[in-house]
């Protein structure tokens, strides 16, 4: 997997954006969950994900070549969403809302398009729960927790990812698992 | 009141770095402690529903819609590629390109504006526009101007050391191209030659 990779990187430093191509499929899906999962947003979490590629693109030659692309890409994406998230303007939340394609409309659309199962709008219910409460943890828990429970990268991999020495992702997840305990326990 | 480490060795656990023996400690408290049990059952319920939610896609065409979004492919991959696909075409044409010899000079001496010659098509100083409703029949080629298409064009369109704005509504069934340096101008001669070969070869097998 690395070395398909690395070949398919020294074709995009050439140049090859079909190599580039090859890299967004492998790498789109667990970029853009990481995106969603921080932002809560669709349509965001798309415009995130693609900038995420685009800057990886942009910068390439800058990436050492001798350490793990996905802890790289993932950097890029964790401090996009954060910026973002910080700069989030206050009419941005009127838009989503007017929007209205996000959080509990994904499943009542759904639900009253498509009779789904029981046990599908069960759980469809409840992971919209969990990506609520993991959208009220403060952004520096938040991105920990998402690294390491939906990404399931080691605390190693997240201390790069974050910059940050290992004892404060450690802490910064103990923090997110306390909160989530108290937020979910009654789920 | 249980001892305040209890819940840290729980966090240990959980990171998977507890040691044997604090790992005894824990259950052993665990077993005898309604309180710290639930709170331990908690975090790892509350964990369980994270992790089950860790299925999501990236939404249809996102490969797509990123790539087209890149800045332009260097034009060296892009004629490598084409090169690779036709290898006896690209010589030939190479070789009929650099005998007629002409390409360079046609380049330096062609600075001044020029428009095919098309009816519809509306010229005000070295602007082209393609009207909205209109359609122009045949390839466009503007030379040493900018050309705007609103409307429709049922053709190529090349336009040399300038630039073509597509409209929103504007549409072209052929080919778009822009040649604005020396390369892309002997790139197009190989190209158009090839092309040129090309028909000529199919033209006279319908035969
Ligand atoms: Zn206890």
């Amino acid at each position: 997997m690395e070395a398909i990779i690395k070949k398919r990187i020294k074709q995009v430093i050439k140049g090859d954006q079909d190599a580039f191509g090859e890299i967004i499929e492998i790498y789109k899906n667990s970029v853009y969950q990481l995106c969603y999962r921080m932002l809560g947003n669709r349509h965001e979490a798309e415009d995130m994900a693609q900038e995420t590629f685009i800057r990886a693109y942009v910068n390439i030659k800058s990436f050492n070549q001798d350490r793990k692309f996905s802890t790289w890409l993932f950097r890029i994406a964790t401090n996009l969403c954060i910026d973002r998230i910080r700069k989030k303007k206050p009419d941005y939340y009127l838009d989503a809302e007017v929007a209205g394609t996000e959080g509990l409309t994904m499943y009542s659309q759904l639900s009253s398009e498509t009779q789904l199962p029981e046990k599908e709008l069960e759980s469809l219910e409840l992971q919209e729960t969990v990506q609520k409460e993991i959208l009220k943890l403060p952004e520096k828990y938040r991105s920990a927790i998402i690294l390491k429970y939906i990404e399931d990268l080691s605390l190693n991999e997240i201390s790069e990812i974050l910059d940050l020495p290992i004892g404060t992702v450690k802490t910064r997840i103990h923090r997110g698992r306390e909160a989530l305990r108290q937020q979910l326990r009654y789920v | 009141m249980c001892p305040e480490h209890i819940i840290e060795l729980m966090h240990e656990y959980l990171d998977e770095e507890i040691s044997p023996i604090k790992e005894k400690e824990l259950r052993e408290h665990l077993k005898s402690c309604k309180e710290c049990e639930t709170i331990f059952h908690e975090l790892e319920k509350s964990i369980a529903y994270v992790k089950s939610i860790s299925n999501l896609q990236a939404p249809e065409h996102f490969t797509a819609n990123v790539l087209a979004r890149l800045p332009k492919e260097k034009r060296k991959v892009l004629m490598g590629r084409w090169l690779k696909q036709h290898p006896f075409l690209a010589a030939a044409s190479l070789f009929l390109v650099l005998m007629t010899g002409s390409v360079l000079s046609t380049w330096n001496q062609e600075r001044e504006f020029s428009v095919s010659k098309q009816e519809n098509l509306v010229v005000k100083n070295n602007t082209v526009i393609v009207p909205a409703g209109e359609v122009v029949k045949g390839d466009v080629i503007v030379r040493n101007g900018t050309l705007k298409i609103e409307g429709e064009v049922q053709g190529d369109v090349t336009v040399i050391n300038g630039e073509q704005y597509l409209a929103s509504a504007g549409h072209v069934t052929g080919d778009i191209e822009e040649i604005n340096e020396v390369f892309d101008w002997i790139w197009y001669h190989i190209k158009k030659t090839a092309k040129e070969a090309t028909e000529l070869m199919e033209r006279s097998d319908a035969k």
